[in-house]
């Protein structure tokens, strides 16, 4: 059970730091859901059932569509970023 | 062997940490609102944290089944009202990041902030007060203004 | 030079983050408050999952100023994002496969949807889950379509609507002469779809209210214009 705790906490930290060091914005946004699914299976190890339910849905959810929606308007959809 | 509970901690701790660096490190405002994102992840889970225990069972009565110790419902429905105005604050800062793309051309905030200089000093009168670290488009503009 | 400072900023931060947090006493404090909702929720509310009472019902009051909230940022995000050109070009319509796709999801995530905020006080779940999938079910058409767009008269009239009738269920309250947003209604027996008085009601009201503002909000922000 902790082994399965610190390999979701071990994806999630570095999925965090990826997104802040991607150039490519989408890659960025690809590992900002890697954090919040990892997020919302902690969640469930933590016994919140209605806490990770709204964490899937809105973080991985949401949350995402909102990203891609706005790149897509800022036209940094494709490999331009920095 | 390892304690959970130190590496949930450490799990909030480095979310809040990464979240912060974002904000204050960044120069692009997209990764800005990623740090933002990343951060009110973190205190989320920290929140959560709060009252944990082990060996605790979800705080749900299911037919059939008595648990002898529930974990705290008020931490989670904080949390839950938490998620839901993150994503409120998501859209608001897109939104205005489109707007800010739209009136000054580019996202890059050394940049941004130096025009927005530029046209308070226009609007004043007065000279604004050159740095030596303004970024190369500024200068070139300025020396360009000068000559 | 700059990732010297970067280096010693984020060094410093963690310092501080770590000395806040040894200051802080986690997993020793008893949850007072918390032990005794799960001990009375049952009696005293009647909805099997305690969350739901803790946030519609010894909460109440928060819940409500959170959907304020979010209709703040909603609207603040409309406003901000302006009105829509009468000629700007919309996206092309996408292709067979997400069209059919998106006929085919639709139906599923309504019911999806509208099960999760009814069986709220039952089984995880609720008004703010059900809501955002229903949010994203209104939007899936919206996305294979552009050329139809949504219309946002409909949308604000449902928002409203739902948010008047949960003030409007908690003042009922009031003129029985409890608190606002009291449970209303004979608790049922546990578990039952009818139970808990009044709180699948407002859930409802919460999770449509949810659901058009999210919707109409990802409306506004896919009918902007395209920058370049």
């Amino acid at each position: 059970m902790e082994w399965l705790v610190l390999v979701i906490v071990v994806v999630m930290l570095s999925s965090a730091v990826a997104v802040l060091l991607l150039k490519d914005f989408l890659a960025a946004l690809a590992a900002f859901s890697v954090v919040s699914l990892g997020l919302s299976v902690l969640f469930v190890i933590l016994r919140a059932p209605d806490v990770a339910m709204t964490e899937a849905a809105i973080g991985a959810g949401l949350s995402s569509l909102l990203f891609a929606l706005a790149l897509r308007r800022l036209g940094l959809w494709r490999n331009r970023g920095q | 062997m390892l304690d959970t509970g130190l590496v949930l901690y450490s799990a909030a701790f480095g979310l809040i940490l990464i979240g912060i660096a974002g904000i204050v490190l960044s120069a692009h405002l997209v990764r800005i609102i990623f740090g933002v994102a990343l951060l009110e992840a973190g205190a989320n889970l920290l929140l959560l944290l709060a009252t944990w225990r082990e060996g605790a069972s979800a705080p749900i009565i299911v037919a059939g089944r008595v648990p002898e110790f529930m974990a705290d419902p008020v931490p989670q429905a904080l949390v839950l009202t938490a998620i839901v105005i993150g994503v409120g604050i998501l859209a608001l800062a897109l939104s205005l990041a489109l707007r800010v793309q739209r009136a000054y051309g580019t996202l890059d905030m050394h940049e941004v902030r130096q025009r927005m200089e530029q046209e308070i000093a226009d609007q004043a009168g007065i000279d604004m007060p050159a740095s030596s670290h303004a970024p190369a488009a500024v200068q070139a503009a300025r020396q360009e203004g000068s000559a | 030079m700059r990732r010297l400072s970067s280096a010693l900023f984020l060094l410093g931060l963690g310092l501080l983050i770590a000395a806040i947090f040894k200051g802080m006493e986690f997993g020793t404090v008893a949850p007072i408050a918390g032990q005794l909702i799960n001990s009375a929720a049952a009696e005293q509310v009647g909805a099997a999952n305690f969350v739901t009472s803790v946030v519609l019902g010894y909460r109440g009051f928060d819940t409500l100023l959170e959907l304020t909230i979010l209709f703040t940022a909603a609207t603040a995000g409309g406003l901000v994002l302006g009105k829509r050109a009468p000629n700007a070009k919309r996206d092309p319509d996408a292709g067979f496969i997400l069209q059919a796709g998106a006929d085919l999801l639709f139906p599923l995530l309504v019911v999806v949807g509208v099960y999760i905020i009814l069986h709220g006080h039952l089984t995880p779940g609720g008004g703010f889950q059900g809501g955002v999938i229903l949010a994203s079910a209104f939007f899936i058409p919206m996305l294979a379509r552009p050329g139809t767009p949504m219309s946002h008269t409909a949308v604000s009239t449902i928002e409203g609507l739902a948010g008047a009738c949960f003030i409007f269920i908690g003042l009922l309250a009031m003129f029985d002469g409890e608190a606002f947003l009291t449970p209303l209604m004979d608790k049922g027996e546990l578990g039952a779809l009818l139970s808990a008085g009044s709180l699948p009601l407002l859930y409802l009201a919460v999770g449509l209210k949810v659901g058009s503002e999210l919707a109409g909000l990802l409306a506004h922000l896919s009918e902007s214009e395209a920058v370049d």
